[in-house]
């Protein structure tokens, strides 16, 4: 992809996370990395947003917050779970509650790894996600403009 | 007397990047009570003491919380230590003191930046966390990691850093006491910002002892109370005093922060000056048995650690009480009489983190 061709706006929600990944997402928008000159935004509102950013693993109480921002969202949307705990449950996995990954509560489209995820890891994961989202638009019998 | 509404505060909240869910009873615009609501980050980690030994634990309990992780890994090798009777060496107790400032540095740095972009200084913000990613360079050159380092280890340290990085973390470190200079001016001098900060959400001193609040919460409101004048680690042999402020509102404790953010930078330095040569940790022969409390001073307050082993390689219990939990009941007594629009600040200065509180 040599263009963006869409500013996508995300928003973030800690699901069970230990704050380490939760940074690092924030680290991204900070002048070191700045993700913002590309236009990506860090929004509250999940009806503004494009790709929806999990952080942390799922649990019964998290489950419904986790659909709730999902279903809020428009269409097309991606998701991007970030730090192993939210792509599997991590270090955590075994712990009594813990249910694993985002992907048991909703679909996930990219997934990124790492301990906590590192600021690069986690701007690729949203780059990959363009490019599913530019697919979604495809699909919807639109163009990204 | 106005109607009285509930309005729901989180769990998904732009003020934090956290799920701290609070209901705020409001009599018209002002807040009347408030009701928080936990468990949306519960993991249950104290349990995996039954699956994990005594070793791995550390990897687990450094992810307590991704803030202040080095020292939640420092207090469960302190706890398993103090159960064996273990005295390390004195080079692996000043780079765990150096590592924990480094720490406190980091986290009051972000804090700052949180509380700018709470009133909408978003410039600010970015300059705070800008100058923090000098210390995040540091640990990532000394630790590898840039938030996990997993550098502790029951009787030492992992790794060692050498005195001429040490002279060159100083170095580093002057840069990053120069340029935020020029950002805590803004939060202790602005105008704007005092008109935010001053006389919101006042914690008087008595209430602070009564509600058992902690750290910068409990010394922004007259106080005199910091662990680190145990003397655990290298604390013993530096020079410092807490720092204390007398008003109790948000500006007393932001103040406190910034003050600490001055006094850890000159801690490192006295530590780089004092480090002595020599072993960085010692072996570790056999399994724990006994039990152990011990408390350090995070950049949020008082933690304190509990563990009992019963000689296997697996702990019976391991218990951590983490300073927000300590400090919601204050938030609690802030709230009433503050304005809705100030609730997103309150909750802020007593620099909540939820992924502690819950585990």
């Amino acid at each position: 992809m040599s263009y963006l061709p869409k500013s996508p706006w995300l928003v973030h929600y800690d699901a069970s996370s230990c704050n380490g990944c939760d940074i690092e997402v924030l680290a991204c928008l900070t002048p070191l990395y700045d993700v913002e000159r590309f236009g990506v935004l860090n929004i509250g509102n999940p009806k503004h947003a494009d790709i929806f950013v999990v952080t942390g693993s799922v649990n019964e109480q998290n489950k419904s917050v986790i659909q709730n921002i999902y279903n809020q969202m428009a269409e097309p949307k991606v998701v991007v779970a970030i730090g192993a705990c939210a792509t599997s449950g991590g270090i955590f996995r075994e712990c009594y509650n813990v249910q694993g990954g985002v992907d048991k509560v909703i679909p996930v489209d990219v997934y990124v790894p790492g301990c906590a995820a590192r600021p690069e890891a986690i701007i690729d994961g949203v780059v990959q996600a363009l490019g599913v989202l530019e697919e979604k638009y495809k699909n919807m019998g639109k163009v990204a403009k | 007397m106005g109607e009285r509404t509930i309005i729901p505060f989180g769990p998904q909240h732009p003020v934090l990047p956290e799920p701290l869910h609070l209901d705020l009873i409001l009599e018209d615009e002002k807040v009347v009570g408030a009701v928080p609501s936990i468990g949306f980050v519960h993991r249950g980690l104290e349990k995996l003491v039954e699956k994990r030994d005594f070793h791995e634990m550390m990897y687990v309990i450094e992810r307590v919380c991704g803030i202040c992780s080095f020292i939640h890994g420092q207090g469960y090798v302190q706890t398993i230590e103090g159960i064996f009777g273990l005295e390390i060496p004195d080079r692996a107790k000043f780079l765990r003191t150096i590592w924990a400032e480094l720490s406190r540095v980091h986290s009051h740095l972000l804090w700052l930046g949180l509380m700018a972009d709470a009133y909408g200084f978003e410039s600010l913000f970015m300059h705070c966390w800008r100058v923090r990613e000098k210390v995040l360079d540091i640990f990532e050159e000394t630790t590898g990691g840039r938030v996990i380092f997993s550098v502790c280890k029951v009787g030492g340290v992992w790794k060692d850093i050498d005195n001429e990085t040490l002279k060159r973390i100083v170095e580093v470190l002057n840069v990053v006491e120069q340029e935020s200079k020029a950002l805590t001016d803004v939060f202790i001098k602005d105008f704007t910002v005092q008109k935010r900060t001053r006389g919101v959400g006042v914690l008087s001193y008595q209430d602070a002892i009564d509600v058992g609040a902690v750290g910068p919460t409990l010394r922004g409101s007259g106080v005199a109370m910091d662990l680190r004048k145990l003397g655990y680690a290298a604390y013993g042999e530096l020079n410092f005093e807490p720092i204390v402020e007398k008003d109790g509102d948000c500006y007393a404790r932001t103040i406190v922060r910034v003050r600490e953010l001055y006094q850890s930078i000159d801690l490192i330095r006295q530590c780089v000056s004092k480090i002595p040569d020599g072993e960085i940790e010692v072996k570790v022969k056999g399994n724990p048995k006994g039990e152990y409390v011990s408390r350090l001073e995070q950049p949020r307050g008082q933690v304190v650690y509990y563990g009992r082993a019963n000689g296997t390689k697996y702990l019976e219990r391991f218990r951590v009480r983490t300073p927000t939990f300590a400090n919601i009941p204050a938030l609690l007594k802030m709230l009433p009489g503050a304005d809705l629009a100030d609730v997103p600040l309150l909750a802020l200065t007593i620099d909540p983190c939820i992924s502690c509180t819950e585990r």
